[in-house]
């Protein structure tokens, strides 16, 4: 297939980025070629405030050097400004005469820093603050002078400012408004952080309208006069008030534009062989400024010019964040509200003397704007509650005290980022600080938290620090950072689809084979890969029970070997043991096996279970036979599935006991033997509010009261401990089993792969789930039956081994 | 000397999956992809020694079972970002005979 030519104007983060995007889709479809008007390869723009604040280097900031481009065969016009586009004959004109022929043409030519017109505003010494050139002006500029003022207290305003005072100048930020950063706080933040900015010896100068710069005798800038008469020295003038789109080559070329370069939903502008991305482009009216939106268009205009045709860009909500080194601030959304008659509500909490301010603004029963300043912990929480459009009126009461999404264990305490010190442990699985991830996420140029995962390993095994990671890449790179919504995260870097989307596809299309989905749904790897093989696997299993087929191949060691592999290579066996009882038969069972396979270590589990652990993979099936013919099962301590029951002594012997405790709970767990989930399940019984078996943190906990039981659902006694809801009071054996029965359904059908039910219910909200089991009988008694039917046919996975299921898994070859 | 040595036939090796090859020089893993193509490689995960026959096996990469990595099943190198090699061993397939080098 002959290649065709894509050519794109501007060098810069959004159209760079589409260029990745675009090679890891269809990396043979074109030839490119980038002009870009800088001398430079694609650089961190965002990052150029640690530079002129002295704490990285150019160079450091680099994300595409020279061999990057060379790698792809890239062809790189650098220093060339595209001056005309040449839409008859498919061309573009560089200002040096170069020409390049197109068949498509990509414009991402960024904005222009807009100068205020007064007079002296081209004297030297005067400046805008967009690329390197310029910080390195001012780095030159506060080596040779003094007063040094900065017009626009907005957030490259602030940053310039900060990074100047650090370089030694005496600094004055002026600003048109009655506070700072009037675009993305309310006045009473504004006024915390202009506070602490004094601290730190920075001057503001709030209302005041320049009219005019007054050179001095060198030709160079010496003073700003306002219109209030008022006269300050300056010989440095740095102009932050706002950008605009740059648009003159579009324009030039009779592209339409309008407050940017207009495009439609994929990027595609009114000629369709142009497409515009970033800084430069108008969508549904709105010109982004930052990072994050530009990425989320550029992948999009991949997707288009790879001719998939799929995505849609339907515009973003963004969050801001100062990347001041020690002031903590986040806004997000609609932070400013409206009137209450507009149906805008705000929850405040305003602790002065603490430096803490939080403003959340409700409308609807969602989260649509906040602001914070001293206490950014929960932003990304509130940012993906924003985004996702939950209805928050279930935790309304707590919802300005945050929720933590940082566990309360294994962190030293820690849940604000910005409170630890560079050395300090964030991962605690993987031995990672903070100084770590914050030294990768500049120098490797990370945006998302994967990246990081990827790259430094923290957030990648038990993923409890995740919180702590988004806080620190927020605080590294600003508002660059934003989560996708909940329901809209790709499952994994093989496709674009997101778990809801490939749940949906599944069930409308009747897709039966792991394969089979990959096609419809236009995988971008053969076979996947092991994020996303395993879950598809669940999805079709439970979504066709007794048609779709099990893959073994696409689960992972554990479930495939049903034992848990250990760190040595041996496995451990865990037998059922219903409810937490056994027998003098069963255990003499278990003793014998011990000792027959050496068993180095038996252990009792917190799961009120035998654990057998340091066996070898191939005495397994001997192993599980000998304890088949006892009478034992496998008790799925490896799977997505049902764990344990646990249960206390209740009424069978405990003298509070108000209901059959134990009795209880074998019955739950026969009823769930072998029940596939999204993630592993546990139950406990309880036989009084005692709760000697910690019914309070499982996924069901079932709690017997004199008139009944309690049923709580969604608890967690993991990484994070979650209190469980409380979820149903009930009178009998029958309803524990159909509630129980209905929820756990539910669960499975709509869960996420990897959900747990504590982050499924935080995710669809509990009075979803009431309303579909609690408030809803009919609907109750169809997802029990069918819970029934999935588990009808129920086997124990260690029988079907022994009878030699898979036996190739324990069976070497020699040579 | 290193000789070819028949070990298995293709079928024998489920696909996406492997089979574990007992020799003097240690337990050797053999893929065979969706596309039927066999590989071999030392059974010894570079990282920490996790088995890779045990691991998930997609396009011509493995996912090694205990902390993710994943390898190139033709070379044995590790996939960016990660950096490590697992030995790798000569295959060839003559009508559906697998023959490993070693
Ligand atoms: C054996 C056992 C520890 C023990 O000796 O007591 C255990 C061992 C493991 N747990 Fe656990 N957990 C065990 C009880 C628990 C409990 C307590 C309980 O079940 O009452 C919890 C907290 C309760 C809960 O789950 O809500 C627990 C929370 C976890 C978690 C965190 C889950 C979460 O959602 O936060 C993981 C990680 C995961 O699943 O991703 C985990 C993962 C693991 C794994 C499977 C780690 C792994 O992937 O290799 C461990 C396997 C060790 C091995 O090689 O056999 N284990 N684990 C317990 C087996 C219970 C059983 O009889 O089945
Ligand atoms: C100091 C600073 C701090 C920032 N901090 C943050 C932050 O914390 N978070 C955040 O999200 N965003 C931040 N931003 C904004 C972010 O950098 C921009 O949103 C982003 O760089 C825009 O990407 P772009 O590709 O549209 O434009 P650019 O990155 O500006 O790239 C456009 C490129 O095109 C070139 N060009 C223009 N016309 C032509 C032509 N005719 N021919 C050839 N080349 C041409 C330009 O020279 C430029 O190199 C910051 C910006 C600055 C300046
Ligand atoms: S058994 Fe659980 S807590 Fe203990 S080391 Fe393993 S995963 Fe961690
Ligand atoms: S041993 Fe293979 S990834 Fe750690």
């Amino acid at each position: 297939m002959k290649k065709s030519r894509l050519v794109m104007v501007g060098n810069g983060m959004a159209g760079v980025r589409t260029i990745e995007e675009l090679l890891k889709i269809a990396p043979d479809r074109y030839d490119i070629t980038i002009f870009g008007a800088e001398p430079h390869p694609n650089y961190n723009r965002i990052l150029l405030s640690p530079v002129l604040a002295g704490e990285m280097t150019v160079q450091e900031i680099v994300l595409n050097d020279h061999g990057w481009y060379a790698d792809h065969g890239i062809k790189l016009h650098l220093g060339k400004t595209v001056a005309k586009i040449d839409r008859v004959r498919r061309v573009v004109v560089a200002d040096d005469g170069t020409e390049e022929a197109y068949d498509r043409l990509l414009l991402a030519t960024g904005s222009k820093p807009f100068m205020l017109p007064v007079p002296g505003n081209d004297l030297p010494g005067v400046i805008s603050y967009r690329d390197i050139r310029d910080t390195d002006d001012m780095i030159e500029a506060a080596k040779l002078y003094k007063h040094a003022v900065v017009i626009g207290g907005g957030l490259l305003g602030l940053e310039a400012a900060n990074g100047l005072k650090l370089r030694g100048m005496d600094v004055t930020v002026v600003h048109a408004a009655g506070w700072l950063l009037e675009r993305q706080l309310d006045d009473t933040a504004g006024r915390m952080l202009q506070k602490s900015l004094e601290e730190r010896g920075l001057k503001f100068l709030l209302e005041k309208q320049t009219e005019a710069l007054i050179g001095g005798e060198s030709g160079r800038v010496a003073a700003i006069r306002f219109k209030d008469g008022m006269q300050i020295p300056a010989d440095l003038v740095v102009m932050a008030v706002g950008i605009r789109p740059n648009t003159a080559l579009a324009e030039s070329a009779g592209i339409y534009c309008h407050r940017g370069i207009v495009v439609n939903d994929t990027l595609q502008t009114y000629d369709p062989k142009i497409y515009a991305v970033g800084e430069c482009v108008a969508h549904r009216g709105i010109a982004y400024g930052l990072v994050a939106p530009l990425f989320e268009q550029g992948k999009v205009a991949a997707n288009h010019l790879a001719h998939f045709g799929i995505a849609r860009y339907t515009g973003s909500v963004t969050s801001t964040k100062l990347k001041v080194t020690g002031i903590d601030l986040f806004s997000a959304g609609d932070y400013m509200g409206g009137k209450e008659s507009e149906g805008f509500e705000e929850i405040i909490l305003n602790d002065a003397a603490g430096g803490v301010y939080k403003k959340l603004v409700i409308k609807d029963n969602k989260l649509v704007g906040g602001v914070m300043f001293g206490d950014t912990a929960d932003g990304p929480w509130y940012f993906q509650l924003l985004k996702d459009g939950r209805d928050i009126h279930d935790i309304r009461d707590q919802l300005i005290f945050g929720q933590s999404l940082v566990g309360d264990v294994g962190h030293q305490g820690q849940n604000k980022a910005s409170a630890m010190a560079d050395g300090a442990e964030v991962c605690g699985c993987n031995g990672v600080s903070k100084g770590t991830i914050v030294k990768a996420i500049k120098e490797k140029g990370l945006f998302s938290l994967d990246e990081v995962k990827k790259h430094t390993k923290a957030a990648s095994s038990c993923g409890s620090c995740s919180g702590l990671v988004e806080q620190i890449l927020a605080s590294t790179i600003g508002g660059a950072y934003t989560p996708a919504a909940s329901d809209k995260k790709p499952v994994c870097a093989c496709t674009g689809h997101s778990h809801q989307e490939v749940r949906d596809a599944i069930r409308q299309e009747h897709l039966t084979t792991i394969h089979g989905i990959m096609r419809a749904l236009g995988w971008t790897t053969p076979d996947g890969c092991d994020k996303c093989r395993p879950a598809l696997n669940y999805y079709l299993i439970s979504t066709w029970p007794h048609e779709a087929r099990d893959d073994p191949r696409s689960r992972l060691v554990n479930e495939r070997m049903h034992a848990n592999i250990q760190r040595d290579g041996t496995y451990s066996v865990v037998p059922r043991m219903w409810g937490g009882l056994t027998t003098p038969a069963e255990l003499r069972a278990i003793a014998d096996a011990a000792e027959k396979y050496r068993v180095p270590t038996v252990k009792v589990t917190g799961g009120q279970r035998i654990d057998l652990l340091g066996i070898k993979k191939e005495d397994l099936p001997k192993m599980w036979a000998d304890l088949n013919a006892a009478g034992l099962v496998s008790g799925h301590a490896y799977g997505k599935s049902i764990r344990t029951v646990k249960t206390c002594v209740g009424k069978e012997h405990c003298r509070f006991g108000t209901q059959l405790a134990m009795d209880m709970g074998i019955k739950l767990e026969k009823m769930l033997f072998n029940m596939y989930a999204p993630h592993k399940v546990k139950l406990a019984v309880s036989g009084c509010p005692r709760n000697c078996s910690e019914a309070g943190i499982k996924d069901v906990g079932v709690i017997g009261v004199d008139s009944g039981y309690e049923l709580y659902v969604a608890g967690n006694g993991g990484i994070k401990t979650e209190v469980a809801h409380f979820f149903a009071k009930v009178a009998s054996d029958e309803e524990v089993m159909e509630y129980s029965g209905a929820f756990l359904q539910l669960y499975r059908e709509e869960g996420f792969y990897l959900e747990r039910t504590c982050h499924y219910v935080e995710r669809v909200g509990l009075d979803h789930v009431k309303g579909k089991v609690v408030g809803d009988e009919e609907n109750r008694k169809v997802l029990y039956a069918r819970l029934l039917d999935e588990l009808k046919d129920a086997k124990d996975p260690w029988a079907a081994r022994v009878a030699g299921v898979e036996k190739q898994e324990f069976e070497t070859l020699s040579v | 000397m290193a000789e070819w040595k028949m070990i298995c036939k293709v079928e024998d090796i489920p696909q996406l999956g492997s089979r574990v090859v007992t020799s003097a020089d240690g337990n050797i893993a053999v893929f065979r992809t969706s596309g039927d193509e066999v590989f071999a490689l030392r059974d010894k995960c570079p990282h920490k020694g996790g088995a890779l026959s045990l691991g998930l096996v997609h396009g011509t990469q493995v996912t090694c079972p205990m902390h993710g990595w994943k390898l190139h099943l033709d070379s044995g190198e590790a996939v960016a970002p990660d950096v490590g090699c697992a030995r790798r061993y000569p295959i060839r397939v003559e009508g559906n005979a697998v023959f490993l080098e070693i």
